[in-house]
């Protein structure tokens, strides 16, 4: 078996000399695979966690835990042992040190297995610490202000049990089998000290966060994330995306907040809706993704002309009618397969990363929750919100080392 | 086993990568085991060797001072190499017997490192009887005798209420005589047709095959309410568990078995007593599941000399995650017995399934470190 073979080691030596600072780039080209294709390995460690700028990836799986140990030490154990899971299965490689097959035969084997023979597929595992957290573990003095519990938005349908958690990871994959391997994985490791509270698999790529992608559809059939914060905007993201010195404790210095949020579409009565109508609703054209009365993707909306209604998404979601809050968003569509009345349980699952909910989710929802004709259409059915660190710079440091020691 | 393939491709990249011109500096003439050691990687040459003496040379090609050891199971280092500078090379000439190790690099020198498997392979060390591990066979035992007599005890009297056609009363010993019958399962289960015989549910037959055995009783105690032609049945069952209790009397667990049977009786716990789905008509679920945890914590104190010596970290686990089981459990005592599984909320439910999640993980871990000389 040789799931990875030289993609997984090639994604090892990238990360290598990513750290490593003296080395001669010059020498890269041969043995590092030509970036952006679907096999590839995303360097684990580096100044930030990689899964919030890294390009979308087509695939998602979401996990939240509660934390059931009482210990400090396990805990921070486990998130060592994560850590050195998410290394290696990021690299290409088992979860374990001995593989899915190369262990001992009385064992249970280390690695689940179910990646053997696939790419490294551009996995990415972003950590984040919930609210619910910084009550135990001594940590009252550590928490963001950032970070607070999300307030309840006119019209919120949230089922609590898919909400909230004390921890979070956020698995990207091009392959989804990949992302459910990590996921499961991790969440063996843990147990005893984290318990799974809720998870969602995500499909195709709601939004772009790099100008190297084109812009995917949602489950509307319309275009998502056009005016998304991208990679490439690094003032942009100094501004809005990442965590300054001063803006709360070090702890956070150079990470961001995450939010998500479940929310289902009500596909059935949507698409008995006339063009003219779901256009007004987005404020954007179905086919181009134009915002109206303007003719390409790309052209600013022209908030001034009445050919954007009052009410439509894309005016109450401008970074301008909400104190210029600039969100990265990096949704998922999800379908859970059906309800009981037949209808398609799908959606969005809206991944949003930001400097300060503070000013960024909060103000844009408050706005969207009481005027965006779309609510006609979609209820938002989860919540949560997490704070997710700076990235790792060596295998010296493991997540959550700042925050808990 | 795919470490041992990767991982010179990794070498060999990594040296490219870093500008070296030799190629091939993995496994030189004197049979030296090269480590590229960096602040985030750790790439040793080969991922298995004969057993004897062992030489690793390690380059730490980072920017951090690091650290090179080779553990056994348990984290029992067989070896190590501390502060190992930038640019500078060391080695490590370790002895190691057949088996399961793991090699890690530290940079930074704290922390578990980046590990790697390491597989020695080869002739083991001379077969010296292992007499703590004779002896858990032996106090296994005595436990299943210990068992096997109160089994059929209370399998007796629960069929003889069920003839004398005593509903109440054969109620009161179902789940009792099974708790006898629940913590030694894992040795009645090796005489293959008896098992299903005394204890297979109604949705787990084959076609044509007969329900018999202490669920069909269940369920015309608590479903049907009708007993009054159990009798053949009640005579069949007991006839069954005599048998498996005269062949468990005589069989000898190996330590193995031995740990994999402790490990299988959480199982049943996490699949079967959870769910509700092992006694469906009475829902005394949690009496089984008691059962289980005492049987598979008896099946550990017997192998707990053995493991001591080789693993007292997991011991400590182990003992800290049955007793997290047990006072969980105890939540649902009821007089001298416990609640029934419908009178427990799914958020309840999901406490015992976490308790038991975290015992079965690390109970997983003792049968190969038991089979590890």
């Amino acid at each position: 078996m040789k799931r990875r073979v030289v993609i997984g080691a090639a994604g090892l030596a990238t990360a290598g000399l990513a750290a490593g600072g003296a080395v001669a780039l010059g020498r890269r080209e041969e043995p590092v695979p030509v970036s952006g294709t679907a096999g590839d390995a995303v360097p684990f460690y580096g100044v930030r966690q990689a899964g919030i700028v890294t390009p979308a990836q087509d695939r998602l799986h979401f996990v939240a835990f509660d934390v059931i140990t009482k210990r400090r030490e396990d805990l921070l154990a486990m998130l060592e042992s994560w850590t050195a899971a998410a290394a290696r299965m990021t690299a290409g490689l088992d979860a374990g040190t001995f593989g899915a097959v190369g262990g001992a035969p009385e064992a249970p084997p280390d690695d689940t297995g179910e990646a053997i023979g696939l790419p490294p597929s551009g996995l990415t595992l972003t950590i984040g610490f919930g609210p619910s957290l910084f009550g135990r573990f001594g940590l009252a003095g550590k928490k963001p202000e950032a970070l607070a519990d999300l307030p309840r938005f006119p019209g919120d349908a949230i089922d609590p049990q898919i909400s909230g958690g004390d921890l979070c990871i956020q698995a990207c994959a091009h392959d989804p089998q990949v992302a459910v391997h990590a996921v499961r994985n991790l969440a063996r490791i843990g147990m005893g000290v984290v318990s799974v509270r809720w998870s969602q698999l995500g499909f195709g790529r709601t939004s772009s966060t790099s100008t190297s992608q084109a812009t995917p559809r949602n489950l509307f059939g319309f275009k998502d994330g056009t005016a998304n914060l991208k990679a490439e905007e690094t003032a942009l993201l100094d501004e809005h995306l990442w965590v300054r010195e001063g803006d709360g404790p070090d702890w956070m210095t150079g990470g961001s907040y995450l939010v998500t949020r479940k929310i289902r579409m009500m596909i059935e009565t949507w698409d008995r809706t006339s063009l003219t109508e779901q256009e007004a609703i987005v404020g954007r054209t179905k086919g181009e993704g134009a915002p109206l009365g303007r003719t390409a993707e790309h052209d600013e909306p022209d908030l001034t002309s009445d050919a954007i209604a009052k009410d439509a998404h894309v005016r109450l979601a401008h970074p301008t009618q909400n104190n210029n809050a600039r969100l990265l968003r990096r949704g998922y569509n999800f379908v859970d397969g059906s309800d009981g009345l037949g209808r398609l349980n799908a959606g969005l699952f809206f991944i949003a990363y930001q400097r300060d909910p503070r000013r960024g989710f909060i103000p844009v929802q408050t706005s969207l929750a009481r005027h965006d004709s779309m609510n006609e259409y979609i209820r938002h059915v989860s919540s949560a919100v997490f704070a997710c660190p700076p990235g790792l710079a060596a295998a010296d440091d493991f997540w959550g080392r700042s925050l808990l020691t | 086993m795919r470490p041992a393939r990767l991982l010179p491709v990794a070498a060999v990249l990594l040296v490219a990568a870093c500008g070296s011109s030799s190629t091939d500096d993995k496994a030189d003439g004197s049979g030296k085991i090269t480590v590229a050691a960096s602040d985030v990687s750790c790439d040793v040459a080969k991922a298995e060797s004969a057993a004897g003496t062992v030489t690793f040379a390690i380059a730490n090609k980072g920017n951090k001072v690091t650290e090179f050891y080779v553990y056994a199971p348990g984290d029992r280092v067989m070896g190590e190499v501390e502060n190992i500078a930038p640019g500078l090379s060391r080695e490590l000439i370790v002895e190691l017997s057949a088996g399961k190790y793991e090699t890690a690099c530290k940079p930074g020198m704290i922390g578990k490192g980046i590990r790697n498997g390491f597989t020695v392979t080869g002739s083991a060390a001379p077969l010296t009887e292992d007499a703590a591990l004779a002896q858990a066979t032996e106090d296994y035992q005595r436990y299943v005798k210990s068992q096997t007599g109160a089994l059929i005890e209370k399998t007796t009297e629960f069929v003889n209420a069920v003839k004398a056609g005593d509903a109440e009363k054969a109620k009161a010993l179902f789940p009792v005589s099974r708790t006898y019958w629940e913590r030694i399962e894992p040795v009645a289960e090796i005489f293959g047709d008896l098992d299903p015989a005394i204890d297979a549910r109604e949705d787990g037959l084959e076609p044509g095959q007969e329900f018999t055995g202490f669920h069909k009783i269940e369920k015309d105690l608590w479903v049907t309410k009708d007993i009054s032609k159990d009798g053949p049945l009640a005579d069949k069952l007991l006839a069954d568990v005599q048998k498996v209790v005269d062949l468990a009397n005589s069989a000898k667990l190996s330590p193995v078995q031995l740990a994999n049977g402790a490990k299988e009786l959480l199982d049943e716990v996490a699949t079967g007593k959870i769910t509700g789905e092992e006694d469906r008509y009475s829902h005394t679920d949690l009496w089984d599941f008691a059962a289980n945890v005492e049987g598979s914590k008896a099946a550990i104190a017997a192998l707990r000399p053995a493991l001591e010596e080789k693993d007292p970290a997991l011991v400590k686990t182990l003992d800290e995650r049955f007793e997290a089981v047990t006072s969980a459990l105890e939540k649902h005592r009821k007089g001298d017995g416990w609640q029934l599984h419908n009178e427990l909320s799914e958020a309840q439910l999901k406490v015992l399934s976490d308790n038991i999640n975290a015992l079965a993980e690390p109970i997983s871990k003792v049968a190969a470190l038991v089979a590890q000389k």
